[in-house]
C-alpha cells in the first residue's frame, strides 16, 4: 500500500503527511528536555547553592561546539537547498559534511566527558553534576540519531533520488527539522550549563 | 515551505549565509556576557534574551517557520502552552508547600 500524500499536501492541512508528522514528533520532544529543564530549575531554585557552569567545566570546548553545531544547521539546510535546485552530489556533500561535524561534535563532547572521569567528576558527585550529564548525555544520544539519519539519506536512502526526486527532497527536508531542533537545544543547554 | 523555483532558493540561500552570521556573532556576545561578570540574575536575564534570539533565527530560517502552515503554528502554539505549564507547575507546587509550612 502506498504511503499518502508525501509529495502532494493534503488538501484540508496544506501539508504533506511527513511534515506534519515531525512537528508531531519534535512537540513531544520539547515536552521531553521541557520536564529536564524544569527539572534543573526546581534542583536549582532548591539547593543551597549552586556552581557557575564555567567553574567545573569547559567553557571554549563548548563554545567550538556550539560552532561546530550551528556550522552543521547550515550544511543540513544546503543539503535540501541543493536538492531543490536538483543537484544531488551537491546535496550528498553537504549531508555527509553534516555527518562529519555532528561527529566532531560527538568527539569533543567526548573529550570533555573523558576530562570530568579522569578528575572523578561523576554524576554521583553533585546536583550539578547529575542534571549536566543528564542533560548533555540525552542531547548527545539525539546527535547520535541525527548523524544515523542524515548518513542514511547521503548514502542508501540517496538512491530514492532517480525514483522520486520530490519524495527524497522533502524527507532531507524533515530530517533537517530534526537535526536544527537539536541544534536549538544546545544554544539553550550551553548557557544554562557553562555560562550560569 | 511552499516548493519555489531557482530565484527563491538563491534568495533562501543569501539569507542561510546571513544567519549563519549572526548566529556565530551572537555565540561570541554569550561568551563575552560571561567575562563581563556581571550580576547574576543581570547575566542570567541577559544570556536568556541571547538564546531565544538565537533559537528563533533557527527555528524562523532555519526550521523555515516564517513561511509554515497555519497547523503547524497551531501545534507549535499547543506545545509552547503545555511547556510553560509543565516548567510552572512543580514550581507552583514547591511554593504551595513553603507557604504550608
Amino acid at each position: 500500500m502506498e504511503i499518502p500524500y508525501t509529495v502532494e499536501a493534503r488538501p484540508d492541512t496544506g501539508l504533506t503527511s511527513g511534515k506534519i508528522g515531525i512537528w508531531l514528533f519534535l512537540a513531544s520532544e520539547v515536552m521531553l528536555f521541557g520536564a529536564l529543564f524544569a527539572t534543573y530549575i526546581m534542583l536549582r531554585v532548591g539547593a543551597p547553592e549552586w556552581p557557575v557552569g564555567a567553574s567545573i567545566l569547559n567553557v571554549p570546548l563548548a563554545t567550538l561546539n556550539t560552532i561546530v553545531l550551528i556550522t552543521s544547521s547550515v550544511t543540513m539546510v544546503m543539503a535540501w537547498a541543493s536538492l531543490m535546485r536538483r543537484d544531488l552530489s551537491k546535496a550528498r556533500m553537504f549531508l555527509w559534511a553534516t555527518v562529519a561535524l555532528g561527529g566532531a561534535f560527538m568527539v569533543i563532547k567526548a573529550i570533555e566527558y573523558n576530562a570530568k572521569f579522569e578528575h572523578h567528576l561523576y554524576p554521583s558527585e553533585s546536583t550539578f553534576l547529575a542534571i549536566y550529564f543528564t542533560l548533555t548525555g540525552l542531547h548527545a544520544f539525539h546527535v547520535l540519531a541525527g548523524m544515523v539519519v542524515n548518513a542514511y539519506f547521503a548514502g542508501p536512502g540517496s538512491r530514492q533520488w532517480h525514483t522520486n526526486p520530490q519524495w527524497l527532497t522533502n524527507r532531507v527536508e524533515h530530517a533537517g527539522l530534526f537535526w536544527h531542533f537539536v541544534d536549538l537545544v544546545w544554544i539553550f543547554l550551553f548557557p544554562v550549563l557553562y555560562l550560569l | 515551505m511552499e516548493h519555489g523555483h531557482a530565484a527563491d532558493i538563491d534568495r533562501h540561500v543569501r539569507t542561510y549565509v546571513m544567519v549563519f552570521v549572526s548566529l556565530m556573532v551572537l555565540t561570541v556576545v554569550t561568551v563575552g556576557i560571561y567575562y563581563l561578570h556581571l550580576s547574576r540574575p543581570a547575566a542570567i536575564a541577559l544570556a536568556l534574551v541571547v538564546a531565544t534570539v538565537k533559537g528563533a533565527l533557527v527555528a524562523c530560517f532555519f526550521m523555515h517557520l516564517i513561511s509554515e502552515r497555519r497547523l503547524v503554528y497551531w501545534v507549535l502554539l499547543l506545545t509552547v502552552a503545555f511547556f510553560f505549564v509543565l516548567l510552572f507547575v512543580p514550581m507552583l507546587t514547591s511554593l504551595l508547600d513553603q507557604a504550608r509550612v
